[in-house]
């Protein structure tokens, strides 16, 4: 097993490209073309997931937007377990990142349903629930993400031990 | 159908975060991850003036799911925000990694409040 510790994944994809130049300009393309093509075949996938657990469990209205903090703490979990694998553990192919991690819980895990939840119930006359849910949410994401990225480092330490 | 608008979106909306992250990161030389917060505000603004579009009878249940559920769900992302704030914590940035959870949730929030209001003022 190998256990490349350089950030690669982080790093542009091509830092030293000039996009005024058209020959780089096309280049680039070359080279963002098939990340953007995962990235979209990921967000979908997420996206169609976190809808159809809004089927499944669904919120009155007013009610505490449960389905919406589990999935966006499931989706915190997911990525912590994720990063650590693919940056010490696994060397997977460069479009292994931004499929899964980019793609998939980026699509499946939503701000934008966050803030406007919170909205509505401080509109709709429950304050208190948005308030009570505003702080859930970031406790039960950071935690999880946290969490998830310190078992995981243990784990793969005492593998490799 | 209903499946199909919000597949619609995020196909849309992903590639868009991905991209935008791309070109706010490459301006800006710093820790902060601005990119991840732009996408997270215009989301709100956008699906705040959608919602308050909806409520108004403005626009139907299929455009909130192809433009809400779908583009905006997958424009915006919790768990990069997650991701990195963590990131910023673990690496002694703990200024920027608080800054950045306050900064995301009221910049958020108010982008949701702004877009309602924007809406109401609109189509009410």
């Amino acid at each position: 097993m190998t256990a490349p510790n350089t950030r690669v994944t982080d790093e542009p994809t091509a830092p030293d490209v000039d996009l005024h130049l058209p020959s780089q300009r096309r280049q680039s393309w070359r080279a963002q073309g098939p990340i953007v093509a995962v990235v979209a075949i990921g967000g979908t996938i997420g996206a169609t997931a976190r809808y159809g657990a809004s089927l499944v469990w669904p919120v009155a209205a007013g009610g505490f937007p449960w389905t919406t903090l589990w999935v966006n703490a499931a989706g915190c979990a997911v990525i912590g377990v994720f990063t650590v694998l693919i940056t010490d553990v696994w060397a997977a192919h460069r479009l292994v990142r931004p499929f899964f991690a980019t793609g998939i819980l980026g699509g499946f895990t939503t701000f934008s349903t966050y803030a406007v939840d919170i909205q509505k119930l401080v509109q709709g006359g429950h304050p208190r629930t948005g308030l009570a849910y505003l702080a859930a949410t970031l406790c039960a994401a950071l935690a999880a993400v946290w969490l998830a990225a310190t078992t995981t480092r243990r784990m793969v330490a005492w593998r490799q031990r | 159908m209903n499946w199909l608008l919000v597949a619609l979106g995020a196909m849309v909306g992903a590639p868009l975060r991905y991209l935008t992250d791309r070109a706010v990161q490459k301006r800006h030389d710093t820790v902060f991850p601005w990119g991840t917060f732009t996408v997270n505000v215009a989301g709100c603004l956008i699906l705040g003036l959608l919602s308050g579009a909806v409520a108004a009878g403005a626009a139907s249940s299929h455009v909130q799911l192809l433009l809400g559920t779908g583009l905006c769900g997958a424009l915006t992302t919790y768990s990069t925000f997650s991701y990195e704030t963590l990131r910023l914590a673990e690496d002694g940035a703990r200024f920027f990694a608080a800054a950045n959870v306050i900064a995301s949730v009221v910049a958020g929030l108010g982008a949701a409040f702004v877009g309602v209001s924007l809406a109401e003022a609109l189509w009410a």
